[in-house]
């Protein structure tokens, strides 16, 4: 069985953000670069799925400078079988019908059994790549899994709707999955297994030879949020905190009636 | 400027979102048409003209065969834009919908700066401009970014469309939240803890505060996913939508989801150590604290008052 994940390194969404020189991104200095949460997901699958049938080939695919081998690594140390890194320093610029066509490009002649994604981006979220991806090879394809089984090419997932309510879908492989979290529990990789992924293949390839679409929208411009008007900001000593807080939610709420 | 308004249905109800479909319509000063695969029974109140397929022909969502109703409506009335909620549904299938029409699409809409759409990006830390650079375009509208000053009233003109496609995909049922235990909807006080309690054992700190409050504990998404809170304890898109009259966000820096599950309290207060967290963006008071040291005291002198 031949099993394709797809992830994106980003940046600690706890970080202080910076607008870049271009006003079209964020300021990639002074970042902390992780793997997308929703793709620890998506590998998690990826490699129980590929654990289970036993006899498979897991490719982890990520687009970007070198800089992402190190997130490529992880997944390899998770439990994949081999990294398709592509090549682009300037993936930053790429739309999600771009992004979504390189992989498609990528995957079209590998005959995938299965390719799962994240649902989404924390830093760009537009929740389109996966998707995109399917519609580009002709594949069904469900979002936002949080339940998974598959049984002789016949696959049975959950997707979460909202207010708690799962819908049951079933359908055949060949298809694309995009996973949202608590799907499962993403395994941390053992130091063994880190050591092994360094001799794991890891080929790059440069994005010129996948990328066949033109860009179908751009970024005018990026900058922070408007704060809410009027909105406190209280600052200082835990104790001098407190009772301030007290003080507003008695004049301004009917709590303490 | 013409608007292709798509409105959702599920498990025999209209879904609520349709009227904010509108008011980014009326925004845009567009002329609008509502696609519904629905029910005679439940239509949007406006008075605009709807294309209705029967769900009970076409059975619950299923995307394949709701892509193609959508592309013959758009193939007929050649909108400009095909707006989506950014919804379990929307999200789904506009990328399949923009695909199919070889338009662009724009994900999660917040506002519109002369005419382009403004999506957050980063956890909603940062706002991005998007240029669209196709004719036609494909919008998902984020839940409660868009409002009517009144609720619309009205009966549409309703024309049938008949359904003869299928679907690779199989709806098997519906699986509800686990019922029982507390319903944070009718709590006026919700004190929810987030990530930045950082270890279970903090959860009764959070349930304690609550209790002094006369109120409820809730959390957000990844406190559930941990396992640490219960999911009908869940606040957010994906959880329980709450309008309480007090509600303390511990800890939690306001991803979009979570926000947009709890925004319409009357009257919120964040407590974090990080300044810029985005749920400053709503909260009426943002405590920069740790919520660690924080929140007992504010407990203790609560409970004597």
């Amino acid at each position: 069985m031949k099993i394709l994940v797809c992830i994106k390194q980003v940046p600690d969404m706890e970080s202080k953000f910076k607008v870049d020189d271009s006003g079209t991104w964020y300021d990639r200095a002074d970042l902390a670069w992780r793997m997308n949460e929703y793709d620890e997901y998506a590998v998690e699958q990826a490699v129980q799925l590929k654990e289970q049938v036993g006899d498979s080939d897991l490719t982890v695919l990520c687009i970007g400078g070198d800089q992402v081998k190190e997130t490529m690594k992880k997944a390899l140390a998770m439990g994949c079988d081999r990294g398709a890194h592509i090549l682009d320093d300037e993936v930053s610029t790429k739309e999600p019908y771009q992004i979504a066509s390189i992989i498609a490009e990528y995957a079209q002649d590998k005959s995938f059994d299965l390719i799962f994604t994240g649902m989404q981006s924390q830093d760009r979220g537009s929740g389109q790549v996966g998707i995109l991806v399917a519609e580009f090879l002709g594949l069904p394809s469900v979002s936002t899994i949080v339940d998974f089984v598959y049984e002789d090419g016949k696959i049975d997932v959950k997707r979460e709707l909202e207010g708690g309510v799962k819908a049951c879908v079933g359908l055949s492989a060949p298809a694309l999955l995009t996973c949202q979290l608590g799907l499962n529990t993403p395994r941390y990789p053992t130091l063994p297994n880190i050591m092994k992924a360094k001799k794991k293949e890891l080929l790059s390839i440069p994005v010129e030879d996948l990328l066949k679409v033109e860009a179908r929208q751009e970024t005018a411009r990026v900058y922070f949020p408007e704060k809410k008007g009027g909105g406190l900001v209280l600052e200082g000593e835990v104790d001098q905190l407190a009772d301030q807080l007290i003080q507003i939610l008695k004049e301004k709420t009917g709590v303490f009636a | 400027m013409k608007l292709l308004l798509i409105a959702e249905y599920r498990d025999g109800q209209l879904l609520a979102g349709w009227s904010e479909l509108l008011a980014f319509s009326r925004e845009m000063g567009g002329e609008s048409v509502f696609f519904l695969v629905g029910s005679e029974e439940h239509l949007p109140t406006c008075d605009e003209k709807l294309y209705l397929a029967d769900s009970s022909a076409c059975g619950e969502y299923n995307p394949d065969l709701h892509k193609k109703l959508i592309v013959d409506i758009v193939n007929k009335e050649q909108p400009d834009m095909v707006v989506f909620s950014h919804s379990s549904y929307g999200w789904d299938l506009a990328p399949r919908v923009a695909f199919a029409l070889g338009a662009s699409q724009v994900s999660e809409v917040v506002d519109v700066s002369d005419g382009v759409p403004v999506i957050p990006v980063c956890n909603s830390k940062l706002r991005r401009e998007v240029k669209i650079k196709t004719d036609q375009a494909v919008v998902t509208l984020q839940a409660g970014a868009f409002g009517l000053q009144e609720e619309p009233s009205g009966t549409p003109t309703v024309e049938k469309i008949s359904v003869d496609a299928a679907g690779r995909t199989t709806f098997t049922g519906y699986e509800q939240a686990e019922s029982g235990g507390v319903d944070l909807a009718k709590a006026s006080v919700i004190v929810s803890a987030g990530r930045g309690i950082g270890k279970p054992e903090n959860v009764e700190m959070i349930a304690g505060l609550a209790r002094a409050l006369g109120g409820e504990y809730g959390a957000s998404r990844p406190v559930v996913d941990s396992e640490w809170v219960e999911h009908n304890r869940q606040v957010g898109t994906t959880g329980q939508t709450v309008a309480p009259k007090l509600y303390v966000a511990c800890g939690i820096s306001g991803a979009i989801q979570h926000l947009a599950g709890m925004k319409k309290s009357e009257f919120i207060v964040a407590v974090n150590t990080d300044k810029d967290a985005p749920v400053g963006e709503v909260a009426d008071v943002l405590v920069v604290a740790d919520l660690k040291q924080f929140v007992p005291v504010l407990t203790e002198k609560i409970e004597s008052l």
